[in-house]
């Protein structure tokens, strides 16, 4: 019978099905950070278990840690002391079950989903998770990637399996070229516009199509980092020579292994018949740089449209529209380009890899950030990102452009870290989650792909990018 | 311990999406335990002030607009919300929060996925209903407080003990909840069926199980 590239995934790490809609599912690479391990290795320590394969396991702290570090840091200089605990705490956990960990002071140290595939631990076909949703980012290299919570992390280590129910399957297929200005991301925001948040509950989104065929293994990633916005814990992208290349150049296997693997990665795609329980082809030739206006991914529109309004919508979605607009304090702004905007972040396992970079630099390349902004910051996702713009001299050209170069970790995606968003604060970020608070209490995110973000960085306001 | 009948006060949240930030904000994941987040629960929305992991309730500025600081809501063991609730991030604390207070069952059309998976993993039931059930929920709710009985065995929900809808949900996962079983303990008496997978897997999959540690 034809199969799906998921059910492909499912049926080769399948260890046991239970006579519930539960099975068993075997896992290859379990990725570990700071924030959703504590208390899994508690757990363990509380059972007296140990992890069933080290190996499995990699971790990094990411979260927490503060993005201006410089050569010398260590984990003693975080200032937060609760934040300090944290990753001191990863510290103590790995060495004590002894997991590989790049910490704080390590050069290829970074955001996990950022790390993971350029160090080569992801591999095509594997079963990949960790305590983070956006674990989806690796369904780019036709893995089954998904984020669970911290009783599943602790599961997973002490087990190396998962006991989880099948998901249904969904297939997007993107065909055609893009517009100038559009990119990765916008297709993203497009993508959970049309579906909605809750579009892709319950499903592995496979993406598909000639638009992703055509795609660098960095726009995938975007892609399907962003699923889970659509509510779908799983993205898929199948193997093609675009992943080969990528998994030749990041990977350190053996050429016989290599080889070997190669066959079966080949396979890693859906059967022409296979059948899906949702399709959708959206045509992206047609699609304009998105900008988000709300407070969840969803609340997105074309750059240039009109914000909602209240009379826009059908009367069960006033209320969301409603609160959503207070909290945006777009009371006045008829589009997003009346707004103006105070700090700038690129950055985020979303949009922090070399492409978005070298995106942004670009549209920066002799300006210079807005007076209007008071902050305008570059988090590059890990170490080797890092090193790889700095060769090209892009944090030269940010530098000159007013921009501030910081050191790889999740920063502003988040308010965990000292880049935070102050109350009211507008900030035009390139990362995932626009939600009330997310980058900091009471302040105000727009979410846009990294170009869109880098213009809003030298306008002040929201421009066009073609 | 058995725990087959939830009951109590319902509170109620007329927004769709309710994510997991807005369940527990980001400050709070920087706890390394496992309980004690019941304070922190929706605290955007239940406090005019910027909190911090180690507060308490009496060091707070307290929102009284804000449904569970109002009685009998501060009491509330059932949330009821619309669509989409818990949708976001992985993250546990969401659950933890919701269970420290005292909520053992949050109602809505639909879920995010991985919060409904952490639900059971902490005894708390995620209870689906269609939109036309919550709608009629909520139309009860506009009048009075309510009151809802959950029966777990019986999969039936009882409104003010009058109204009886019943529900779908998958009893080895109820079965979690009403034995309070733990998962690891549970898979580990299928150790022998991982080595045996492990085995065949080692042999026809080789480089999953290559150390990549030296770059
Ligand atoms: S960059 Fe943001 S979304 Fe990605 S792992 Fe870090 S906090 Fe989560």
């Amino acid at each position: 019978m034809a199969k799906t590239l998921y059910d492909k995934l499912w049926n080769e790490h399948l260890v046991q099905k239970y006579d519930s809609n539960e099975s068993l599912i075997y896992i290859d690479r379990h990725y570990l950070h700071e924030v959703t391990s504590p208390q899994a290795f508690e757990g363990l320590r509380y059972k007296n278990l140990s992890p069933w394969r080290l190996d499995a396991n990699v971790a990094t702290p990411d979260h927490n840690v503060p993005t201006i570090r410089g050569e010398s840091f260590k984990v003693e200089l975080i200032d937060d002391e609760v934040s300090k605990i944290q990753v001191v705490e990863l510290d103590k956990n790995c060495n004590e079950f002894g997991i590989q960990q790049f910490d704080i002071t390590s050069k290829e140290q970074g955001i996990v989903h950022v790390m993971g595939p350029e160090l080569g631990y992801t591999l095509p076909g594997m079963t990949i998770v960790c305590g983070d949703s956006h674990t989806s980012t690796h369904g780019a290299f036709g893995c089954l990637a998904m984020g669970i919570g911290t009783s599943e992390v602790e599961h997973v280590l002490a087990t190396q399996c998962l006991k989880i129910t099948k998901l249904k399957n969904m297939q997007v297929c993107f065909e055609g070229e893009l517009k100038p200005g559009v990119t990765s991301k916008d297709i993203a925001l497009h993508l959970i516009k049309t579906i909605g948040t809750a579009g892709g509950t319950g499903h592995a989104i496979e993406f598909s199509g000639s638009y992703i065929n055509s795609a660098s293994m960095e726009s995938r990633m975007t892609i399907c980092n962003m699923a889970i916005e659509a509510g779908a814990k799983v993205g898929l992208i199948a193997v093609d020579g675009v992943t080969i290349d990528y998994v030749r150049d990041h990977s350190n296997l053996s050429e016989d292994i290599f080889n070997q693997a190669e066959i079966f990665w080949k396979s890693l795609h859906s059967d022409d018949r296979a059948t899906f329980n949702k399709t959708l082809t959206i045509d992206v030739s047609s699609i304009k740089p998105q900008v988000t206006w709300g407070t969840s991914p969803e609340m997105t529109i074309n750059f240039d449209d009109q914000i909602p309004r209240i009379s826009d919508v059908e009367e069960d979605q006033q209320e969301n529209l409603k609160l959503a607009k207070s909290y945006m304090g777009l009371e006045g702004a008829d589009r997003l380009q009346d707004l103006t905007f105070d700090r700038i972040f690129i950055g985020s396992c979303t949009n922090s890899r070399i492409e978005d970079l070298r995106l942004a630099a670009n549209a920066v390349k002799g300006k210079h950030v807005s007076k209007d902004i008071i902050e305008a910051i570059v988090v590059p996702g890990s170490g080797m990102v890092k090193a790889q713009a700095e060769e090209e001299g892009l944090d030269k050209i940010f530098q000159d452009a007013g921009f501030f170069w910081r050191d790889p970790g999740c920063s502003m995606c988040l308010g965990m870290n000292p880049d935070q968003l102050k109350p009211y604060e507008r900030c035009a970020s390139t990362s995932n989650r626009n939600f009330e608070g997310r980058q900091g209490n009471l302040g105000r995110t727009h979410l846009m792909s990294p170009l869109m973000a880098a213009l809003t960085a030298v306008n002040g306001k929201i421009s066009d990018p073609s | 311990m058995s725990n087959t009948i939830i009951q109590g006060i319902v509170a109620i949240f007329d927004r769709d999406n309710i994510d997991t930030d807005q369940i527990i904000p980001t400050e709070y994941l920087k706890s390394i335990k496992k309980f004690g987040f019941g304070d922190y629960l929706f605290d955007g929305w239940r406090y005019l002030d910027q909190g911090q992991l180690g507060m308490t309730l009496d060091d707070r500025e307290v929102n009284k607009d804000f449904i569970l600081n109002q009685k009998p809501y501060d009491e509330a063991k059932i949330l009821l919300t619309r669509n989409n609730f818990g949708c976001g991030s992985s993250r546990e604390h969401a659950v933890w929060a919701l269970r420290d207070f005292g909520f053992q069952a949050v109602i809505a059309s639909s879920f995010g996925d991985i919060f409904y998976n952490n639900c059971f993993k902490n005894s708390v039931l995620p209870l689906k209903l269609t939109k036309q059930e919550i709608n009629s929920l909520f139309m009860l709710a506009n009048d009075n407080p309510l009151s809802f009985e959950i029966d777990l065995k019986g999969k039936e929900l009882k409104v003010n003990s009058d109204l009886i809808i019943p529900f779908k949900v998958d009893i080895n996962l109820v079965n979690r909840i009403i034995h309070n079983l733990d998962d690891v303990d549970i898979t580990l008496q299928d150790k022998a069926l991982i080595k045996d997978f492990e085995i065949n897997y080692k042999v026809s999959r080789p480089w999953i199980f290559i150390e990549n540690n030296k770059r």
